[in-house]
C-alpha cells in the first residue's frame, strides 16, 4: 500500500507482543498531556519536594555545610519514618492534583467521541484498555512519588550506613506500598469517573468532590451516632489509618481516640470501594452499550 | 459536500478487475454462522443463524432493527452469543476472539475518532493498537491515508473534517493494518453522490484486488448492488436470504420478455414443442422460461421459420430490490437457517 501504488496490501512485518500494546495507549497520550506547557511546569515542580529532602538527607550528613549555613543538627527534621510519611503524603497530594488535571479526560473523550468500538475492535480487551488508561497516571505518579521515595531512602541508606538501612528496610516497603496503594486508588477513581461523567470540568470536581463529600458524610455519621464506623465511608480516614500503620505512626492525623479506625477495618473499605470502581467500570466501559 | 474533500482531490486509480487470488477461495467458509443467538435482556436479537459466507464481498442487508449491527458487533466480540457460535476464517469467537480481531477491520457506523488528534495520529494509533511497530504504523498510516483520498489533509485534526473526509478516516483506520475481512458498517452514510461514488469505488478497489474479503451492512441496495458478490438478508433476527447474488442474476438469464410482429399463435406453438412454457401479457408480448437445451438461436431460427419479427428481446433478471422486497414480504420470519432464494419460477 505504498503511497505512490495506490493499491490494498497486507502488512506482512513483525507485530509488537501482545502483552505490550496497552502501552501504545499511555505513550500516545503522553504526546498529548505534555503538550501543555502549564502542565509540564507543574510535573517538573512536582520534584522539588524530593529535591528539598535530599538536600535535608546531605546536610544531616555534612557538617561543614551546616557550619556555612549555620544550621543546628536539632534544627532538621529527623531522619525517620516519620520523615518518609510526610514525603509520601506531600508527594500524594501533587499525585492528586495532577490526577484532576489529566484523569478526567481519559476516558470521556474516548466515549463522547465514539472511540471505545475503535479501540476494542482490535486486540485489545476491555481489561487492557483501562489498564492502558490506568497507566497514563500510574507511570507519572509513579515517577513523582515511590521512585524518588525509594532514591532518597537508598541516599540515606548510602550517607548513614547499611547498619541504617538494616534497621529501617520497612521504610522503603512502606513507602512502595503505600505510594502504590495511592496510585491506584488515584486511577481507579480517576478512570471511573471519567467514564460515568462525560464533561472534562464536571469530572475534576467530581473527583474533588469525592474525597470533599466522603470527608463530610464519614464526619457526620461519626458524629450523629458517635461511632468510629463513619470514617469507612471517608478515603481520607481510610487513607491515613492504613498510611499510620504502615510507617508505624499511630494516628498521625491527630483524631480523637474514638474515632480512630482500626487498620483491617480500613482494608477492608479501601478494597470495597476499589471493587465498586470496578463494577462501575465494567458497566461502562464496553463498545456499545446495551439498552434493555 | 464537504468542500475540504472536493479541495484535496487525489485520483482513484480504476478499478481493476484482478483475477482471483488463491487466498480467496478458502477451504474453511469467511464467516461459518453456527446457531449464532443473542439475546438482550430477555429478548432475541438473533435467532439461530446458521450457513456459511465464503464471497468476497458480503452485503449484509435488513430493514431497521433486523440485526445486522448486532450480527457485526457479535462478531467482533462486543456482544457474547447467548447460544451457538460463529467462526471467522476456521477460528471461534467465543473463544479466539482476539486472533480474530488481528485479522480484522471495523469501520463504524457512527462518527468515531479521537479527538484532538491529526489523522496520522489518529490512524497511526489505531495500527499500533493492532501490533504495528511503531515506525511501521506510521508509515502505514501515510499510505491508508494516501490510499482513500485524504494525503493533503492528513495533518489536520479528524474533528475539522467534513462527514465526507470522516467517513474516509473511518476506513483508513480500518484498513491500515491490512486486515483479511472488513466490516464496513453503512460506509455511505451521509454522502452526496461523488462522495459516495468514491467511497464505493474504494471498495471495489478493495475487493479486487484480492488481498481482503469485505462484509458490507447497508440500508443502500444499490451500495449493495454494486460491491458484492454474496448476499445475506437478515429479518426479525433470522435470515430470509443467503444467496451469491451472481449466480442469482445467472439463473434469472432463463427469462425472458419478447415482443414480436406476425403470427404469434404459431410462434408460441413451435415455441411450445420445444418444451418452453410462456405466457401471453399483451397482443405482442409473451413471456416465456428457457428450457435447459434451449438457445435464445433457436427462438430467432423458429421465428424465421414462422416469419415472426422478433422487435424486442430482454432478459427478466430480478434486481438486488427484487430480491429484497420478496425476502420481506415471504415467510413470517420463522426461517431458522439460510433459506434459498424464493421460487421465482413462473412469471
Amino acid at each position: 500500500m505504498a503511497v505512490y501504488e495506490h493499491a490494498y496490501k497486507p502488512y506482512a512485518g513483525p507485530l509488537t507482543p501482545e502483552w505490550s500494546r496497552f502501552l501504545v495507549i499511555p505513550r500516545h497520550a503522553y504526546r498529548d498531556v505534555f503538550g501543555s506547557k502549564l502542565f509540564t511546569g507543574f510535573f517538573a515542580m512536582c520534584f522539588l519536594c524530593p529535591l528539598v529532602m535530599a538536600i535535608l538527607i546531605y546536610l544531616h550528613h555534612n557538617l561543614t555545610a551546616m557550619a556555612i549555613f549555620q544550621i543546628n543538627l536539632r534544627d532538621l527534621a529527623p531522619i525517620n519514618g516519620f520523615f518518609f510519611q510526610f514525603f509520601v503524603s506531600f508527594q500524594t497530594v501533587l499525585a492528586f492534583l495532577l490526577t484532576v488535571l489529566i484523569g478526567p479526560p481519559l476516558i470521556s473523550r474516548d466515549l463522547a467521541n465514539n472511540a471505545l468500538p475503535l479501540y476494542l475492535c482490535r486486540p485489545l480487551s476491555r481489561a487492557e484498555y483501562v489498564i492502558g488508561k490506568m497507566s497514563v497516571l500510574l507511570i507519572m505518579i509513579s515517577a513523582m512519588t515511590w521512585i524518588p521515595g525509594e532514591l532518597l531512602f537508598l541516599f540515606q541508606s548510602y550517607l548513614e550506613g547499611a547498619g541504617w538501612a538494616a534497621r529501617n528496610l520497612w521504610i522503603a516497603g512502606a513507602i512502595f506500598v503505600m505510594s502504590w496503594i495511592w496510585i491506584l486508588l488515584l486511577a481507579l477513581l480517576s478512570v471511573t469517573i471519567s467514564a460515568w461523567v462525560k464533561w472534562r470540568l464536571a469530572a475534576s470536581a467530581a473527583l474533588f468532590g469525592l474525597f470533599i463529600i466522603s470527608n463530610a458524610i464519614g464526619f457526620t455519621v461519626n458524629g450523629v451516632l458517635q461511632t468510629r464506623w463513619g470514617g469507612l465511608f471517608n478515603l481520607t480516614i481510610i487513607m491515613k489509618t492504613i498510611e499510620d500503620s504502615l510507617f508505624r505512626e499511630p494516628n498521625s492525623a491527630g483524631l480523637p481516640r474514638w474515632m480512630v479506625l482500626p487498620t483491617p477495618a480500613a482494608w477492608i473499605a479501601l478494597a470495597l470501594h476499589c471493587a465498586a470502581c470496578l463494577f462501575l467500570l465494567t458497566r461502562k466501559v464496553r463498545a456499545y452499550e446495551v439498552v434493555k | 459536500m464537504d468542500n475540504a474533500l472536493q479541495k484535496t482531490p487525489e485520483p482513484i486509480p480504476e478499478v481493476a478487475v484482478l483475477p482471483r487470488a488463491p487466498e480467496l477461495v478458502p477451504a474453511a467458509p469467511v464467516i461459518d454462522l453456527d446457531g449464532l443467538s443473542v439475546t438482550f435482556g430477555g429478548r432475541p436479537i438473533l435467532r439461530e443463524l446458521r450457513g456459511e459466507l465464503r464471497g468476497r464481498a458480503i452485503g449484509l442487508l435488513g430493514p431497521n432493527g433486523a440485526g445486522k449491527t448486532t450480527l457485526i458487533h457479535t462478531l467482533l466480540g462486543f456482544h457474547s452469543p447467548s447460544s451457538g457460535t460463529a467462526h471467522i476464517f476456521g477460528r471461534d469467537i467465543r473463544s479466539d476472539a482476539k486472533q480474530i480481531r488481528t485479522q480484522i477491520g471495523y469501520m463504524p457506523e457512527r462518527d468515531s475518532f479521537i479527538a484532538n488528534m491529526s489523522c496520522v495520529h489518529f490512524v497511526r494509533l489505531m495500527a499500533e493498537l493492532s501490533g504495528l511497530p511503531s515506525e511501521a504504523a506510521l508509515e502505514r498510516a501515510h499510505e491508508a491515508l494516501f490510499y482513500v483520498g485524504l494525503g493533503e489533509a492528513r495533518y489536520r485534526k479528524v474533528g475539522t473534517y467534513s462527514l465526507g473526509m470522516k467517513q474516509l478516516a473511518k476506513l483508513a483506520q480500518a484498513i491500515v493494518h491490512g486486515p483479511r475481512l472488513i466490516f464496513l458498517d453503512e460506509p455511505t452514510n451521509g454522502l452526496d453522490p461523488p462522495a459516495r461514488q468514491r467511497m464505493i469505488e474504494l471498495i471495489r478497489q478493495i475487493r479486487d484486488s484480492g488481498k481482503a474479503h469485505i462484509l458490507l451492512s447497508s440500508h443502500l441496495l444499490r451500495d449493495v448492488e454494486e460491491c458484492c458478490e454474496e448476499i445475506l438478508i437478515v429479518k426479525q433476527g433470522r435470515i430470509a436470504v443467503s444467496c451469491n447474488l451472481e449466480e442469482e442474476r445467472k439463473s434469472n438469464l432463463k427469462f425472458l420478455e419478447i415482443e414480436t410482429r406476425g403470427d404469434r399463435e404459431a410462434f408460441v406453438e413451435a415455441i411450445a414443442t420445444l418444451g418452453c412454457e410462456y405466457a401471453l401479457t399483451s397482443e405482442r408480448r409473451l413471456k416465456l422460461i428457457l428450457q435447459n437445451g434451449v438457445e435464445i438461436r433457436d427462438l430467432y431460427r423458429i421465428a424465421g421459420e414462422q416469419e415472426v419479427q422478433i422487435r424486442r428481446l430482454n432478459f427478466k433478471r430480478d434486481s438486488l430490490e427484487d430480491i429484497f422486497l420478496k425476502a420481506m414480504e415471504d415467510g413470517n420470519g420463522d426461517v431458522g437457517h439460510v433459506a434459498s432464494l424464493p421460487d421465482r419460477g413462473k412469471q
